[in-house]
């Protein structure tokens, strides 16, 4: 085994390319789920996202165009999910389980003519001597510029909820909408709202796979992602730090297998390939515990509203 | 009286067309595969077998086929679908339908299958057939062992199955046969086609300094991911891996590389040979092992990031191979632990290969279970 050929510089800098799709999903599912609705179409939404961007990305030769698409594409997804939940009164499990077929699916469909098709791909940002410096100028300023967007994001979130009064609102949606809604808060549309931005969340972080990180279409390409970040919001006991945390962990140890693989490492291919997921969940559930478990998750999550009732 | 007389004119009509189609019906060829047509490899090779099978034969022939069927338990309902949908014979195109098909062909004795790469032929109408991609193996690794500078190449494994392990062990031979002092890595990446997975694994190798990748699995995810490793001041190399590729063949900004030659699998002599059977009843179960110089292993273009020298050394052994001169399996060869395997000029034996779960000397780390 010789671990001195990981170089700890691009396994840093490669995590972050992995986990950037999971931590665009989760924390846009995050935001949902603390407006108290439960989506699970996540897969559904960033594999539409990774489809819709592709497209766009090829046909216009812009990728930032096409990331715009994907978000569009994915909101336009979940909002089909928003208003049969939220308007229709259907189950939201079972709606969203449908959601991630049907985006599964649809996808496929679109992307017909599209499997083995080049885009023109995001590169890395170039800051100049910042750039060539060593360590930091490849983690931290060497990075295409969706992966700051993401990053930026998650600071956004967690300050949105925290300090402001929309974020307020939004979470008094999700604690008790019989309350908000007493107080006037148009409950429907702050979850229609919030459903929108996860999609779009999660469109961004398919795009990125399809546009960035392979970059190719491929069906079923998300391969699971969406769950991961599902899980990853509830491990992190919807607080964008941890979802930060998860991410980063996840997409760390899959390409720190994949390098000590490499480089020759005396342990068990099939224990290395489980254990992302192991550590990941194992890490969280520990971080969570120690923060005291009582009211992590918001209250009326997954429950239907009607102000008539 | 009247209808009962038109009844009989229909039946004796519906008789008639019955009788006419059995001569001319065309007969109805099926494939599973296990990717989408388009992954640019392996499927798209045997979809490319499919359409000559279609150019060879014209209307006496109809192709059927069903694409990212799952290896495992969906296998057998795809195949079991396509046998109950007419189809006289069904190629099923991976390793791991195996036991689906076998399993198929027990209901439907009259039905024909083939199953690419794998050994089981438990019923008379299951035949099986592979190709020697050993023998492109050791063409692409005496070119990786001329063209990596970091004497560290890697290879992209998906599942530990003789098939993968011969070719590891055929890229490790010929890369040290001419350049003693390569290294080569082997991540398994448990897949077949996942281009995420694929491109992360083929990042991994760059950023530990592999400059060669070699991959067995399908997707062309490793093939960008060395272009953008070349479009930010890398030099890594890769071939084409059951098609060629050739997309490529230059990086971004014009120059040669990343991929410098490919392994391809014609599946079409065979594939036509097949039907051929089929149509004029000769068909016969076989287990059919054909390589480069049946031409269903071909090597594909040598681009000029390839020095003269080591060029002309993968077109020797091409040659070499394809008369039938030099097997890529020649002793003395030890196994890992440094007992023999081959004696001096023996020449390995097909059970051997077709069973092969061993590395030879030289290599590190070992075969997962």
């Amino acid at each position: 085994m010789d671990l001195s050929a990981i170089s700890p510089t691009l396994l840093i800098a490669s995590l972050m390319v992995a986990a950037t799709p999971i931590l665009l999903a989760a924390i846009g599912e995050m935001v949902v789920e603390k407006a108290g609705v439960l989506n699970l179409g996540v897969e559904g939404m960033m594999i539409m996202g990774a489809i819709c961007g592709f497209i766009i990305g090829v046909e216009t030769g812009s990728p930032w165009l096409g990331f715009l698409a994907a978000a569009l594409g994915g909101a336009v997804l979940a909002l089909l999910f928003g208003v049969l939940t939220q308007v229709l009164l259907s189950n939201q499990v079972a709606t969203g389980l449908a959601l991630t077929l049907f985006g599964l699916g649809l996808s496929a469909l679109l992307g017909q003519g599209y499997v083995g098709v080049k885009a023109q791909t995001l590169g890395r940002i170039d800051l100049g001597p910042l750039s060539d410096l060593p360590f930091v100028g490849r983690v931290v300023f060497g990075h295409d510029p969706i992966v700051y967007l993401s990053l930026a994001l998650v600071v956004a979130v967690w300050a949105f909820l925290k300090f402001s009064r929309a974020g307020l609102i939004l979470r008094a949606v999700g604690e008790s909408h019989e309350a908000a809604h007493a107080l006037g808060y148009h409950v429907r549309r702050v979850r229609l709202a919030a459903i929108a931005f996860g999609g779009a969340c999660a469109g961004l972080g398919g795009a990125y796979l399809s546009l960035v990180r392979v970059p190719q279409w491929t069906e079923g390409m998300t391969a699971g992602a969406g769950w991961i970040a599902l899980a990853i919001v509830v491990f992190a006991s919807w607080r964008a730090g941890r979802v930060l945390v998860g991410a980063y962990l996840f997409g760390g140890i899959t390409v720190l297998q994949l390098n000590l693989q490499t480089a020759g490492a005396k342990v068990p291919v099939e224990l290395l390939s489980a254990a992302p997921y192991l550590v990941t969940i194992l890490v969280l559930v520990l971080i969570s515990r120690r923060a005291g478990r009582a009211g992590a998750a918001p209250a009326d999550l997954g429950k239907p509203f009607h102000a008539s009732a | 009286m009247k209808f009962m007389q038109l009844m009989a004119g229909a039946l004796s009509l519906g008789l008639a067309s019955a009788a006419y189609a059995d001569g001319h019906e065309p007969v109805k060829v099926g494939f599973i595969y296990v990717g989408p047509i388009g992954d640019g490899g392996w499927t798209y090779q045997h979809d490319q077998g499919r359409l000559a099978v279609e150019a060879e034969f014209g209307d006496r022939v109809e192709t059927v086929y069903q694409e990212l069927v799952p290896e495992g338990a969906d296998a057998e309902r795809a195949i079991t679908q396509m046998a109950l949908g007419g189809a006289d014979i069904i190629f099923t195109t991976s390793f791991g339908y195996m036991d689906a098909t076998n399993a198929v062909a027990a209901k439907f004795p009259d039905i024909k299958f083939e199953h690419a790469t794998g050994y089981k032929r438990e019923h008379p109408n299951v035949s099986t057939y592979d190709a020697r991609f050993y023998e492109g193996r050791a063409v692409t690794g005496t070119l990786a062992g001329y063209m990596t500078e970091t004497n560290k190449i890697g290879y992209i494994a998906s599942f530990p199955i003789p098939e993968v392990i011969q070719g590891i062990n055929s890229s490790f031979l010929h890369a040290r046969k001419v350049n003693p002092d390569v290294e080569m890595v082997v991540t398994w990446a448990y897949t077949w086609f996942d281009p995420a997975k694929e491109a992360d694994a083929a990042r991994a190798m760059i950023d530990q300094g592999v400059d060669v990748i070699l991959q067995h699995t399908d997707s062309t995810a490793p093939q960008a991911a060395a272009q953008e490793a070349n479009a930010n001041g890398g030099r890594v190399f890769t071939f084409g891996q059951a098609s060629d590729m050739i997309q490529f063949a230059r990086n971004d900004d014009g120059t040669p590389g990343p991929r410098i030659a490919s392994i391809i699998d014609d599946w079409s002599p065979y594939y036509i040979e097949r039907v051929g059977a089929v149509l004029d009843g000769t068909w016969e179960q076989q287990a059919s092992w054909g390589g480069m110089p049946e031409g269903e292993v071909v090597i594909g273009e040598i681009t000029e990031a390839v020095p003269a020298e080591a060029k002309a050394a993968a077109e020797e052994m091409i040659a070499a191979i394809t008369a039938g001169d030099y097997h890529p399996f020649t002793g003395p060869i030890n196994k890992q632990d440094g007992t023999p395997w081959l004696a001096d000029g023996e020449v390995a034996d097909d059970g051997t290969l077709l069973g092969m779960d061993f590395y030879v000397e030289g290599l590190t780390g070992e075969i997962p279970n």
